[in-house]
């Protein structure tokens, strides 16, 4: 009996929150056929828009994939003072408001009053209003999805096959391509996805350090209110089916290689 | 002869006291060093900088900033609704993970993906997903747009996976012998729950609790378009601090800012301390 009204309240809930709400998006959109979306890809500015968007998740996968991995194995593997801090400091970009984000990459690197701003205009680079910034944005909140999906990996695989592979000569670069990445592959692609996912869809940072200009610095997520607050409310649905559309897939890919992960 | 008396006298002293020793090697403190360094450049010189630039009038001037009517309005509004999403989620995000350990039916692993969306989901799509249903051409007849509701709502959706991912996992870990054991000395299903269950679940929970706290203050994509930003109505702290830097205050928008990283900066602790606790009883 309680079993039954578990379910019955959990999957009420869900239904409600989460599955009613998305659908509508699919409904709304295909409203009128394939219409919309055929609309929004004969914009030039917003191809524009979803090829910078895709650039710039791209950049900031690459970016976390690199650095996650690094910080990871560092954390798992070695002793160094100030470890404990750092593991807690990773988790920041977390809970930071986007928008207190967007604000402290400007305080830094605006062209304007930044504390590098104005130096690294000097060089000819401009970081804020421009692409690097809203790489930065992107790489800034999407930064512990790699490191949190790595350690625990890294925790279980243990550094028996490691040490075994080092006693037997081979490099710590040999032993690291050879012997731990195969062993952590599944840690990583998990963290890739929800990086890519967590990247494309970046909204408030990427709005405050951008400026937002059509066609240059606007991205597939301002897309969305800008049609929305213009009253097109279809191409600000087409446009959110393609984000959510991409995010569901990422969960469902997940989904698929999760348990595979455990096995 | 006293560095001689030192180094004889350390290890006697302090055998496991003194600060980790490094074990890293030339090649990793190079990569650490590399790492530390865009790590600072990203994420903690701009952070160091909201502080700074918040401190640079004074305890006064930022004491004005962040208490005038409207701002505390908006820290009040984003505070409590986080709160009370926060306790909705402690009570919701067991039973629902509960229902995903120990409960099996036809259709489990879409409730289990549909957890996961609103984590994944753009934040301004989920603003307008949830107005697709719960605005103005509600097919519900709720309307929340641009009222209070809405913020409840839109922190209620992009919180949901936090408590729910943390308290599965220790879930499934759970020995039910124990349980088993419990309700065999007659123990009735509540108060095994009680006794048994929800102790192990506890710092779960509390995990889970704060980060989605965390979570719920520091919103902003999922509201610009539900919540129509009303001051003293509907406007967040997140909204206050972007037309702060729209209007070129970037004092004013670092002020609160800094009470936004405050929070932050207490829920990693607080994370911090319950990942010890755990660490240290398990």
């Amino acid at each position: 009996m309680t079993t039954y009204l578990l379910r019955l309240v959990a999957a009420t809930y869900l239904f409600l929150l989460v599955a009613w709400p998305v659908s509508l998006v699919a409904v709304n959109t295909f409203d009128d056929g394939f219409a919309s979306i055929r609309a929004l890809f004969a914009d030039p500015d917003i191809v524009v828009a979803l090829r910078l968007s895709a650039y710039v998740a791209a950049v900031s996968v690459i970016v976390n994939t690199l650095f996650g991995v690094t910080i990871s194995m560092l954390l798992v593997r070695y002793e160094f003072p100030g470890k404990r801090v750092l593991n807690a400091l990773l988790d920041l970009p977390l809970s930071v408001s986007p928008i207190v984000v967007g604000l402290a990459l400007v305080l830094v690197y605006g062209g304007r009053y930044g504390w590098f701003g104005p130096t690294l205009q000097g060089w000819g680079f401009d970081v804020i209003f421009s692409t690097p910034g809203i790489i930065m944005a992107t790489a800034f909140v999407a930064l512990p999805l790699m490191i949190r999906e790595v350690v625990p990996v890294l925790e279980e695989v243990g550094v028996e096959q490691e040490q075994a592979a080092q006693s037997l000569g081979a490099s710590g670069w040999q032993s690291f391509w050879r012997i731990t990445l195969p062993s952590i592959k599944w840690g990583v692609v998990y963290g890739v996805v929800m990086t890519l996912a967590r990247s494309l869809g970046e909204f408030g940072a990427v709005k405050v350090v951008s400026g937002n200009v059509l066609g240059q610095t606007r991205t597939a997520t301002l897309v969305v209110e800008e049609k929305y607050l213009n009253f097109d409310q279809q191409g600000a649905y087409a446009t959110a089916f393609l984000l959510a559309m991409v995010s569901v897939a990422c969960i469902v890919v997940v989904a698929i290689i999760r348990p595979k992960n455990q096995h | 002869m006293s560095t001689v008396d030192t180094t004889l006298d350390r290890p006697a002293r302090t055998p496991r006291r003194s600060a980790p020793r490094s074990t890293l090697t030339r090649s990793s403190g190079l990569a650490l060093g590399l790492a530390m360094t865009w790590f600072s450049l990203l994420v903690l010189i701009p952070l160091a900088a909201v502080v700074v630039t918040a401190s640079e009038g004074g305890w006064g001037a930022f004491w004005s900033t962040v208490t005038t009517p409207q701002t505390a309005a908006a820290i009040r509004l984003t505070v409590l609704t986080a709160a009370a999403v926060t306790v909705v989620n402690v009570v919701m995000g067991p039973l629902i993970a509960w229902v995903l350990v120990r409960d099996r039916f036809w259709g489990k692993s879409v409730l289990e993906i549909l957890i996961d969306i609103p984590f994944a989901l753009p934040t301004i799509v989920a603003g307008l997903v949830l107005l697709s249903l719960y605005g103005n051409d509600s097919p519900l007849g709720v309307n929340v747009a641009n009222r209070r509701p809405a913020v409840f709502l839109a922190f209620l959706f992009v919180t949901l996976p936090f408590v729910v991912r943390m308290v599965q996992p220790v879930l499934e870990e759970l020995d039910r012998d124990v349980e088993e054991a419990a309700a065999s000395l007659g123990a009735s299903r509540v108060t095994t729950f009680r006794r048994i269950i929800l102790p192990s679940l506890a710092p779960a929970i509390a995990a889970g609790a704060a980060l989605s706290f965390a979570r719920g203050v520091s919103e902003y994509g999922s509201l610009v378009l539900l919540s129509g930003n009303l001051p003293f109505q509907t406007e967040v702290t997140s909204v206050r601090i972007l037309s702060s830097i729209e209007n070129d205050n970037v004092a004013g928008a670092a002020a609160v800012a800094t009470i936004l990283l405050v929070i932050s900066l207490v829920v990693i602790v607080v994370l911090d301390l319950i990942q010890r606790r755990v660490a240290a009883r398990g």
